[in-house]
């Protein structure tokens, strides 16, 4: 049970923090959202601040808490250009990624948020399945 | 006092984010190979914010107005369209390939690491070609 713990209180600031954007500004927390708007704006501000929120709060579990940072992916870098380029394409074209339709959108009951959950949770598995099990890995 | 909320939002978020293993690509790929040693962690990270979203957001959606914004700010698309649809399946397949999503790609930039800049960036440069060829629509 004790190793649910961590993803589970990780889950429950992840919903406060939702929350509070919600409350407080109004605003979705949808990291793909956010992390545009910081580009191109307008009402850049509040946005690079969450960024620079989430890095810090990064920072909170790694060095004030201890915990150890995960190790570096094994993957090579021609696939990590590629995953990137699919998921910045497709969180923009969809409307929003884990955050902006699974955790926020899921938690209004928006029903476009129920179908891209499913369909990018079902099209992640079916990937690690065919890179995994048919391809073989890939790292 | 928008700024020092949105800080405190990111803050708590990029907390939970590690705190919950979701910037570990190994876990998060564990999760997804549900073929394989399947690592369920992941579904508590989920089953958590969502335990405390699905209660919070009508209670807050019952105010007139945010507490520091004139107005709240939501999505205002109802269809159901092939944009939301292929745009999650691009978005799923990207995910599945290296276990990033947009947040844990963001957060991970803080351990240095140069496939996790190079994610970044070329997530960045995706959102943009989508920008780009979405102009004609």
């Amino acid at each position: 049970m004790s190793e649910f713990l961590a993803p589970t209180a990780g889950g429950l600031l992840l919903g406060l923090a939702a929350t509070w954007l919600l409350l407080s500004l109004g605003r979705i927390a949808g990291i793909s959202g956010i992390a545009w708007g910081a580009l191109m704006g307008p009402d850049r501000d509040w946005r690079w601040l969450f960024l620079v929120g989430l890095l810090a709060g990064g920072a909170v579990t790694h060095l004030l808490l201890g915990l150890p940072q995960p190790l570096e992916s094994k993957a090579p870098l021609w696939l990590m250009v590629v995953s990137g380029l699919l998921v910045g394409y497709g969180t923009r074209l969809g409307g929003g990624c884990t955050s902006g339709h699974g955790v926020c959108g899921i938690g209004r009951l928006s029903a476009r948020s129920f179908l891209a959950t499913g369909v990018f949770m079902a099209a992640g598995m079916a990937t690690v399945f065919v890179v995994r099990h048919v391809a073989g890995g890939l790292s | 006092m928008k700024n020092i909320a949105a800080l405190l939002s990111g803050l708590v978020f990029g907390l939970g984010l590690t705190l919950s293993g979701m910037s570990d690509t190994t876990k998060v790929l564990g999760f997804l190979d549900i073929a394989g040693a399947w690592i369920p962690d992941l579904a508590f990270v989920m089953g958590g914010a969502l335990l405390i979203t699905i209660i919070s957001t009508p209670l807050i959606l019952k105010r007139s107005a945010p507490l520091i914004a004139a107005q709240f700010s939501l999505p205002t698309k109802q269809a159901l369209d092939r944009q939301l649809i292929t745009g999650a399946l691009i978005f799923g397949i990207g995910w599945g390939l290296s276990g990033y999503c947009p947040g844990p790609g963001l957060v991970s930039l803080l351990y240095g690491y140069e496939s996790t800049l190079v994610f970044c960036l070329a997530m960045l440069l995706g959102m943009r070609l989508e920008h780009r060829f979405s102009a004609g629509r």
